[in-house]
């Protein structure tokens, strides 16, 4: 059972303000390679930073994955969504270029109705907030640094 | 999946335990009393229609919030519609007439006028919202100056204009000329928007009763606008929510006013057809 809470102040859920412009040497957007076992490849062939990911996982303004996500390895944030599957174990249902492919644009890599966004696609919704337009949510190197935290999360 | 249990260390005053796994919450089961009369919340959705059960957001408050909407006093939109009351008795503009002049007692007047909008105007050949027929009245009956959408005069107006409806089920035509911009509504309601990539549908239909983060999502209806807003501090008209809902989505919200605004506010009206209306309601 859950006691209910007062949510009063708690803030918006997804608003944000950073954003994401490619780096010369990553793999642009457009050019990314899904086959059938996920993105095999690095999109930076710089090895993800899991702690980074920590972060990029729970802010905000980043992946906010936790918004939708229940995930019992960042207790200390009091709020987790429940739109998602529970993350607790993914690395052991995904492999690493799985997890990649997800995070990139599950539309691509789970179904074309998901409520979750693309992290690093171009593909998006109309009217774009011209401080977001031609810009993906996370740089390719927050995409690395979140699939190796996501590989972390073992039961 | 386990039921791990996460500590919910509330960010405001309240704590509370979750258990990951059993408790999605949906709607809760309060009943919604005011003056000792039973406001309709839920019922069973049209066969055929997106929604099997339709329910109001209220339903899906803390209890705490909930609490404010109960009792007139303790609802913090009733200063608002008495200073609604009181313009509708005061004169203004050129022609030397108040509200009260042509329409008298508002509790008899305007009673279903909530319920019904927006409502077809065939002079101005488009449908009328709250807000805009009120303008008109001002411009063309008063003569005096329109006000903002989100003015607190009008806010007040069209707090004190709804009230008169309260208890009353929504209601709208969506035939006839209403058609076309009932299925423009609709079209818009389902459109993915924004970087996010998100349309309407994904959270009020898909997703109602689970929660996005610190909010429960609810099915999105517009019966209780004006509503006050603990986070606004303050009442806000229906397109001043789809204005913040299309925001955080990283989306261009359209303009308070625009044909698209007056399109998806009748198609959200008519999704929640049956609901009282709950004017002046209270949110977080
Ligand atoms: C707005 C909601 C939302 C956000 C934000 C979101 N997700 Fe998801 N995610 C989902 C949903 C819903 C699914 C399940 C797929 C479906 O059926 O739509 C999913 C599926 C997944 C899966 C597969 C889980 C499984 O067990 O099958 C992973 C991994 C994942 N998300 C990771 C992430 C990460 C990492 C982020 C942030 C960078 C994120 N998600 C942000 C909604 C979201
Ligand atoms: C990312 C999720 C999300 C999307 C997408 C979204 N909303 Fe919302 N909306 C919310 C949240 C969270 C709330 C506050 C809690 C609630 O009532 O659901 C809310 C509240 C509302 C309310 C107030 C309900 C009440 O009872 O007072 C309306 C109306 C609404 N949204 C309409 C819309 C419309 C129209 C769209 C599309 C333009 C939209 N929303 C898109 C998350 C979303």
């Amino acid at each position: 059972m859950r006691t209910i809470l007062k949510m009063g102040l708690a803030g918006a859920c997804l608003a944000a303000l950073a954003t994401a412009t490619a780096q010369a040497g990553d793999v642009a957007p457009m050019d990314v390679k899904f086959t059938d076992d996920g993105v095999m490849a690095s999109l930076t062939g710089v090895a993800g930073d899991a702690a980074k990911g920590r972060e990029v996982f729970s802010n905000r303004k980043l992946g906010n994955c936790l918004a939708c996500h229940v995930n019992a390895e960042q207790k200390e944030h009091s709020f987790h969504g429940e739109v998602g599957p529970p993350l607790d174990g993914a690395a052991d249902r995904y492999s690493e270029a799985e997890l990649r492919a997800i995070v990139i644009n599950s539309k691509q890599a789970l179904t074309d109705k998901t409520i979750m966004p693309g992290f690093y696609s171009l593909k998006l919704g109309v009217r774009v907030n011209k401080k977001f337009a031609g810009k993906t949510i996370l740089t390719a190197q927050q995409v690395e640094d979140v699939v190796a935290y996501l590989s972390t999360l073992k039961e | 999946m386990n039921s791990t249990t996460l500590k919910w260390a509330g960010l405001l005053a309240a704590a509370s335990i979750f258990a990951a796994g059993q408790a999605i919450a949906g709607p809760d089961n309060n009943k919604l009393m005011i003056d000792g009369k039973e406001l309709v919340t839920d019922l069973k959705g049209p066969e055929g229609g997106p929604l099997e059960h339709i329910y109001s957001g209220w339903r899906f408050r803390a209890s705490e919030t909930q609490a404010f909407e109960l009792d007139d006093f303790e609802n913090p939109a009733f200063p608002a519609v008495d200073l609604g009351e009181e313009l509708w008795n005061t004169v203004e503009g050129e022609a030397g007439k108040s509200c009260a002049t042509c329409h008298n007692d508002a509790s008899e007047t305007m009673k279903g006028v909530r319920a019904s909008m927006p409502k077809w105007n065939e002079k101005l050949g488009k449908p009328h919202t709250l807000e805009t027929q009120i303008n008109a009245c001002r411009t063309e009956n008063l003569k005096a100056e329109a006000w903002k959408w989100e003015a607190p005069n009008m806010l007040a107006m069209t707090s004190y204009i709804g009230l008169q409806s309260r208890g009353m089920p929504v209601n709208v035509q969506t035939d006839g000329p209403m058609q076309s911009w009932n299925d423009k509504g609709k079209e818009l309601y389902y459109s993915r928007v924004g970087q996010l990539d998100m349309s309407c549908a994904n959270c009020h239909e898909d997703n109602y009763g689970k929660m996005i983060r610190a909010d429960h999502l609810s099915q999105g209806h517009i019966n209780g606008f004006p509503t006050y807003r603990l986070k606004w501090g303050g009442l806000g008209s229906i397109h001043r929510r789809f204005s913040g809902c299309m925001k955080n989505i990283r989306a261009t919200p359209y303009k308070r006013g625009s044909d698209e605004f007056i399109a998806l506010e009748l198609y959200l009206a008519s999704r929640g057809t049956g609901l009282a209306v709950e004017t002046p309601a209270v949110r977080n």
